[in-house]
């Protein structure tokens, strides 16, 4: 780093020299960093650095941990539904975690992002002046709120509460539609979606809020001035720029999903298989998985344990690269 | 009552009946908080005139132009007294749904405001679609607005590249097409070629020119020979220190610029101060 900072009034005497003057392609661009530049570049550079190193050692070390489970389950790691790793012989596997983890990332999601924009919207756009402050800090309060007490009111109120609806609905569309049947509900992976959902909201809505009002005014009053309505400026200027931002919030709003471990503890009915039904009692995500084995696993079941830990920290990494993907070709396409 | 007048005042004035809307500003005063900075503005914009704006910067003209067309609400302390009429309706009235009443009162604002992840054709279209209406031609409205905006030869072969490319004069023209496209009864321009070269400055006066007799035209501009050019009437704007801006002096351009009866005009317009 440092030498090829002082290698910079060198570089460009030897260009002077070396090149005819009118070159055809484009030259190299040197600069010279002043001191206190250098200070703030090395200090970001050192903090940039040992946050990705943690995140690699956090990968290493579960790797490691994980190796004997790996060796012992095989390549039925991945379809294997049962957890039973400390029986003789071990049966485990993440189909069912990774299963529950899916469909309650995707319930929550289906719910957090519509409810997220929509309210972001109002807050900014519709709610009177006076109101807006006001609630700009109770969405930001609410995304500090611990997820126990969103799944507290989740299981003492929300899913009692939601009873006789999904009820009803299994009784109207079980018949036809196969995944909506259900000898019970209650305790269902989509019931844990929802809950997960009550605390992904606030903190994807505080993001896509800030993200749109830093929509450019004059842009917004380009679009008023030529005579549209309120929401036509904001699905011409409002949305196409906040798109990334939207991206972004719902990516941190997933990230919280899929870790989520009390809400989904708590309200599922610990069931280690894949249910296609979704309404129907029983079910299990990794998050929770792990925190319920934790206290009994013994050696094997301990690294099974890391392994599934191991195949979430994947999963996630993967997902906010495809949305980092995803944001970039929004950005190019731009 | 006011309607009745402006029909008489219409037919004394006009041997080919011009097109376009009439739009009078009648005992306007604005405010941002609680600062005064226009009192009592009261200004006639006859259709088939081009109505100029000078005065120094800080008078008001753009928050006059912006009270026209209803953009003044937008900023939050901002607030007005008085009233604007348009062919005799008061537009902060429930005559007339705001949304008409800005599509009907085009504007071009000082500083460009393209969409600029938008195409250059989709942002001449922009508009229509706003106020969902349909183009029956698309490529013809497009050309013939880009024409209008003296833009039309170096986007041309770019139409489908995003808005944000563009030169900052460029994008200026792209908005007055914009606006164009349209077909509003009034276009307020506020510096409409501020950031624009002698060659586009040109063409913009001339579409001003062509555009007249089709629609009403306001315009605030710095340049003095700009006024002249292209305005039949024109009004001088000043704000003492202090003070809330008012107009000084109206009249033919002629007349305010060859003799004036205001010493203060007579000073502004001869770049004796402002
Ligand atoms: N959003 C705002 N908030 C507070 N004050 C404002 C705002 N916009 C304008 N003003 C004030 O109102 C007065 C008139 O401003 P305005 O922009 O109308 O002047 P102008 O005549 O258009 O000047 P210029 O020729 O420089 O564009 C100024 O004193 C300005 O400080
Ligand atoms: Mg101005």
């Amino acid at each position: 780093m440092e030498a090829n900072d002082s290698e910079g009034p060198t570089g460009l005497a030897a260009l002077g020299l070396g090149e005819p003057p009118e070159a055809d392609g484009p030259r190299r661009i040197e600069a010279r960093m002043s001191r206190s530049d250098r200070f703030y570049r090395a200090l970001a550079t050192t903090g940039a650095g040992i946050t990705l190193l943690i995140i690699v050692l956090i990968g290493v070390f579960l790797l490691l941990e994980a190796l004997p489970a790996f060796r012992a389950a095989g390549f039925g790691f991945l379809t294997t539904q049962r957890w039973d790793p400390d029986s003789v012989p071990p049966e485990f596997g993440v189909a069912a975690m990774m299963y529950g983890t899916a469909v309650t990332a995707i319930v929550a999601m289906l719910a957090t992002v519509p409810l997220a924009l929509a309210t972001a919207v109002f807050i900014n756009e519709y709610a009177p002046r006076a109101l807006r402050a006001a609630l700009t800090s109770l969405v930001d309060l609410m995304a500090a709120i611990p997820s126990l007490i969103f799944a507290l009111w989740g299981l003492f109120f929300l899913v009692p509460w939601l009873q006789p609806i999904e009820g009803w609905l299994v009784a109207q569309l079980g018949g036809t539609l196969p995944f909506m049947r259900a000898i019970a509900t209650g305790s269902s992976l989509f019931n844990a979606g929802l809950v997960i959902a009550l605390m992904a909201i606030p903190i994807t809505t505080s993001i896509i809020r800030e993200v749109l009002s830093q929509a450019p005014r004059h842009e917004c009053e380009g679009a008023l001035a030529l005579g549209g309505t309120r929401w036509g400026m904001i699905t011409t200027v409002i949305l196409p720029f906040g798109r990334t931002g939207i991206v972004g919030g719902s990516m941190l709003g997933l990230g919280r999903a899929l870790g989520e471990t009390i809400a989904a503890t708590l309200i599922l009915n610990i069931r280690f298989e894949i249910k296609p039904q979704i309404l129907e009692t029983g079910g299990i995500t990794v998050a929770s998985g792990i925190a319920v084995e934790f206290f009994d696993a013994q050696e094997l079941g301990l690294s099974a344990l890391m392994a599934a830990g191991l195949s979430l920290f994947l999963v996630t990494i993967v997902i906010n690269l495809l949305a980092a993907t995803v944001v970039e070709r929004a950005k190019s396409a731009a | 009552m006011s309607t009745q007048e402006t029909e008489a005042r219409q037919e004394a004035t006009a041997v080919v009946q011009p097109a376009g809307g009439t739009l009078r500003g009648v005992g306007v005063s604005a405010w941002f908080g609680s600062r005064r900075v226009l009192e009592g503005v009261d200004i006639d914009m006859r259709a088939g005139v081009v109505t100029a704006l000078i005065g120094p910067s800080g008078c008001g003209k753009s928050t006059f132009l912006r009270i026209l067309n209803r953009m003044h609400e937008l900023v939050p302390i901002a607030t007005l007294a008085g009233s604007v009429l348009l062919d005799g309706d008061d537009i902060y009235g429930t005559a007339l749904p705001i949304t008409e009443v800005r599509r009907r009162i085009g504007m071009v604002f000082q500083k460009p405001n393209p969409f600029p992840a938008m195409t250059i054709g989709d942002n001449v279209m922009a508009g229509l679609k706003l106020t969902g209406r349909k183009a029956p031609n698309r490529e013809q409205l497009i050309e013939e607005s880009l024409r209008r905006a003296g833009l039309w030869n170096e986007v041309r072969n770019r139409l489908n590249a995003p808005a944000g490319g563009l030169s900052g004069g460029q994008q200026q023209r792209l908005c007055i097409a914009r606006s164009l496209a349209v077909r509003p009864d009034v276009l307020l321009m506020d510096e409409p070629c501020s950031a624009l070269d002698p060659t586009s400055t040109r063409r913009i006066e001339e579409t001003i020119h062509e555009l007249k007799d089709q629609v009403t035209i306001v315009i605030v501009t710095h340049n003095m020979q700009q006024a002249q050019r292209v305005s039949q009437h024109c009004a001088f704007f000043l704000a003492a220190e202090d003070e809330p801006g008012r107009v000084v002096e109206q009249g033919a351009t002629e007349h305010i610029f060859g003799s004036p009866e205001d010493p203060r005009t007579a000073d502004y317009v001869n770049g004796r101060f402002g």
